[in-house]
């Protein structure tokens, strides 16, 4: 008995944990990752363990060479989780070094020579995926549109092997342009926004994941039900998802009014690309977002305008990942400024006057 | 004054909601230790100077007898918990982690647990001027018996420095485990609440809220039907969560109000004090009783008949636990208090003192430590830091030394309370970040008043010393001036002498 060091209480716990934190995060993607693998057959789960196995090499190599116990940080599970973010980001049938490249990426620029877990400045998934983005454009914008596994559009086990490891695979069959994609490319036409989304899938098929897109943002019904369940078991708050969304749809809205010719509609902002994937999953990283709840509602406020002005007045068709990663440039700011009232203190930090306020006796 | 139906209640901020673990011992009424073979008083049980023994080896003392005297305005008087004799005055280890030796008065117990004659019990306590009143409750030794000890009378006299309206009696009792002052309140409301209203009339306050927090719902209904007949007395159920028994954070559910950052809640006009402490202003006051004893719940997972048991005090801890049956299993961790800012015991062997309200012995599986791993800035601290502090960042600065950046956080705001460490998913022990810079920053300043006393004592000395080498060199001048005056005169005279001679002979010539 007490031959540990003498360490203040609390000697009690919640429990809590961070494999258990990486854990729920993990169980709130399955369903969009199972619909996404499903709908993207073969070459789609090729693709995600790929990343995912890449990630945990990378993590355990690295972890080796700056001497930690590899072990017991592997078991965190930050690195899985890392690999899963990012593989859902890529265009489904893309080439496997596209995925080693990333999963290479994210862990030892985007996260180990930080310092590790809890040091990095930016989401290590957005920092690979923007590295692909600007460095392979052909590949990461390559979209196919779904054929679900066992289907007769589906390629087969051998086929899919051939898509993944040797690149030849993309018939133009199988490719079409992103909802947001689609409307950038005509808009730049000259033609108008009504002809050009009717070409494109529909808010029903967004919603239901039955669209092109990156592997795991498809379906945003099953990425609202895992943020909802994240919400639930208090990893996040709902403060950066509801004012990154809010943002976005009240810009998407404004415009949209103002002249609806040229701006596409609020719902289709929301429901299209990684709006919601963003604001649940990568906006929300614990630790590249600000820890105040007036800082976290900043910081949402600001990827949601970032997402919009990218999306509306920028090259690219999708901005989530730009928009978090400057966001994350901002965290430490806001987090300097935005703090916490300290009890017993106003905001300035001075201690509270009550005779200021005179006669305020009950 | 109307009193309304349902309180209306305010939020604080953060707090966390810890598995109670009370059923262990909320049904078991409050049984009486037998007197144990010997008893360890130690002289410092509070906060302020130890008090000063009156007694030697040898003495015979009787129940009640004062053994050691107050000594200066923050300090406390220490009783003999029974009759006995003194077996000596002399170092122990102390009811603290350390468990370095203090002071402490060994006293061998006779069977006759005889009290002493010079008791003044008042029959009417209410005649008694609040100066009286809190004279005898310095006389009786009693102090918060919360845990934080502070001398109980000097929170009674805040009525001369304080505009009060209100006192506020804490049976919240949010730490988990703990359930003394839950069945002090089902057992002895009464004399509980004649306590309170005895304190009440010391400060002046006629409004008094005796909150408890809603787990506790056969010790509200006691108080309230004991409270029924007295309508300025309320009894209020707070929501159950920790730290509902922060007395700043107590007052704030209570009216809404923040206490200003180093102040007192006397300064927005409220006073709290512990039920325990009630129950042991009526016995001092009605009785003329000293504190000698405490009810104090001994419980945990290693503990093998968890109880609620009224203890003299200086009882080593081993009698409490042989007389709740002894371990179960070998705990890993035995806290003085409870599980969330109770202190770690080094030995069995220590006294019970005036604060402990609890001895835990826990189990691994209760305390569930685990290995610390980097921070993931999730803030899940920040969310349960009732005190609006950003642990994480504090804790970041402390380990890089940054102590003073770690103040501008608002270190010196850390209440200690433990929500951060027990919601931490990396399981840092912040608590001990925050105590261990809060102990080195009052080290330094120790050390920075002493190099300054210092300076200033050599500063003073150079100059002393140069003043008596300038007085001894103006003296010396002085000397010497008058020395060569002296010569000067000696010189005249001479001359003048031999010129009177030369005369002389002149005129003999």
């Amino acid at each position: 008995m007490n031959d540990l060091p003498l360490v203040s209480g609390p000697y009690s716990h919640s429990n809590s944990s961070v494999p258990k934190v990486m854990l729920f995060v993990m169980l709130a993607l399955l369903p969009a990752t199972v619909f996404g693998l499903y709908q993207f057959g073969w070459p789609a789960i090729f693709l995600f363990t790929i990343t995912i196995v890449t990630a945990v090499l990378a993590e355990a190599l690295s972890l080796k060479l700056s001497g930690k116990p590899v072990r017991l940080f592997l078991m965190d599970g930050s690195a899985i989780l890392t690999g899963w973010l990012l593989a859902m980001t890529l265009p489904p049938w893309a080439p496997w070094w596209i995925a080693v490249l990333g999963g290479l990426i994210a862990i030892i620029i985007g996260k180990q020579v930080f310092g590790g877990i809890g040091q990095n400045l930016f989401n290590p998934a957005m920092v690979a995926r923007v590295e692909l983005l600007i460095s392979f454009p052909l590949e990461m914008t390559l979209f196919t549109v779904p054929a679900p596994l066992f289907s007769n559009a589906s390629p087969g086990f051998m086929e899919a092997l051939a898509i993944t490891f040797s690149g030849t695979g993309l018939l133009d069959g199988y490719t079409g342009a992103t909802v947001l994609g689609h409307i950038k490319t005509e808009l730049g036409r000259g033609i108008d926004l009504q002809q050009a989304q009717s070409a494109t899938d529909s808010l029903w098929q967004l919603s239901l994941g039955n669209a092109g897109g990156s592997l795991g943002e498809t379906s945003a019904i099953l990425i609202l039900g895992g943020g909802v369940f994240l919400l639930y078991k208090r990893v996040i708050t709902w403060h950066i998802p509801v004012s990154m969304l809010g943002t976005l749809f009240i810009l998407a809205s404004l415009f949209h009014l103002i002249d609806p010719h040229a701006y596409v509609g609020p719902f289709t902002h929301l429901m299209s690309g990684a709006a919601i994937l963003g604001a649940f999953f990568i906006a929300t990283d614990l630790v590249t977002s600000p820890v105040s709840i007036r800082g976290q509602l900043v910081f949402g406020a600001g990827c949601g305008l970032l997402v919009y002005v990218i999306r509306t007045w920028a090259g690219y068709p999708e901005g989530v990942a730009f928009a978090v990663m400057l966001m994350n440039a901002f965290t430490p700011l806001i987090d300097h400024y935005l703090k916490p009232r300290i009890y017993g203190r106003d905001r300035k930090g001075h201690p509270i006057n009550y005779e200021s306020e005179s006669g305020d006796k009950a | 004054m109307g009193a309304p139906d349902i309180f209306k209640l305010f939020k604080i901020r953060g707090g966390v909601h810890p598995d109670d673990c009370k059923t262990l011992s909320a049904d078991k009424p409050i049984v009486d230790l037998p007197m144990p073979q010997v008893l360890h008083i130690p002289l410092q049980q509070h906060i302020g100077a130890a008090a000063e023994p009156l007694v030697n080896r040898g003495d015979l003392v009787k129940k009640g007898q004062l053994l050691a005297r107050s000594q200066g305005a923050i300090s406390a008087p220490v009783h003999a918990p029974t009759s006995g004799r003194i077996m000596g005055v002399g170092g122990y280890p102390a009811n603290h982690p350390s468990g370095l030796l203090v002071r402490t008065i060994t006293l061998k117990p006779d069977d006759h647990n005889e009290w002493i004659d010079s008791l003044e019990p008042s029959s009417d306590p209410f005649l008694l001027t609040p100066e009286e009143i809190s004279q005898k409750v310095t006389k009786a030794g009693i102090v918060g018996m919360g845990g934080a000890t502070f001398p109980s009378a000097v929170k009674l006299k805040l009525r001369t420095r304080y505009d009060l309206h209100t006192l506020v009696i804490n049976g919240a009792e949010c730490e988990p485990y703990l359930t003394c002052d839950d069945l002090l309140m089902q057992e002895e409301s009464s004399d509980v609440l004649d306590g309170v209203r005895l304190m009440a009339h010391a400060l002046g306050v006629d409004k008094i809220i005796i909150a408890i927090e809603n787990n506790k719902p056969l010790a509200q209904q006691a108080m309230a039907r004991a409270a029924n007949s007295f309508d300025t007395v309320q009894v209020v159920g707070l929501p159950t969560r920790y730290p509902m028994g922060s007395e700043k954070h107590l007052v704030q559910t209570l009216t809404g109000k923040e206490t200003p950052a180093r102040g007192l809640t006397a300064d927005i006009g409220i006073v709290v004090h512990n039920v325990a402490t009630a129950l042991a202003v009526h016995n001092a006051l009605r009785y003329g009783y000293p504190l000698i004893a405490r009810v104090m719940t001994v419980s945990g997972g290693a503990i093998k008949e968890p109880l609620n048991v009224r203890v003299p005090l200086g009882t080593p801890l081993t009698n409490l636990i042989e007389f709740c049956g002894g371990f179960k299993e070998e705990p890993e961790k035995l806290i003085s208090g409870g599980p969330m800012m109770g202190q770690p015991l080094a030995s069995t062997r220590v006294p019970v003192v005036k604060g402990s309200n609890g001895l835990l012995a826990l189990t691994a599986e209760e305390i569930k430590s685990q290995q610390e791993m980097p921070c993931i800035r999730c803030a899940s601290c920040v969310q349960a830091c009732p005190c609006g502090l950003i642990p994480l960042e504090m804790a970041t600065n402390i380990r890089t030394g940054s102590l003073d950046a770690s103040v501008n956080l608002g270190l010196l705001d850390c209440i200690a309370c433990g929500s951060c460490s027990y919601v931490c998913p990396s399981h840092i022990p912040l608590v001990q970040y925050f105590n261990y810079a809060k102990g080195e920053l009052a080290s330094r300043q120790r050390s920075q008043h002493k190099q300054g006393e210092t300076k200033r004592l050599a500063e003073a000395r150079s100059e002393r010393m140069e003043a008596i080498k300038k007085a001894k060199r103006a003296k010396m001048l002085q000397r010497k001036k008058e020395m060569a005056e002296k010569k000067k005169l000696e010189a005249q005279k001479k001359q003048d002498s031999e010129k009177k001679e030369s005369e002389k002979s002149g005129v003999d010539a």
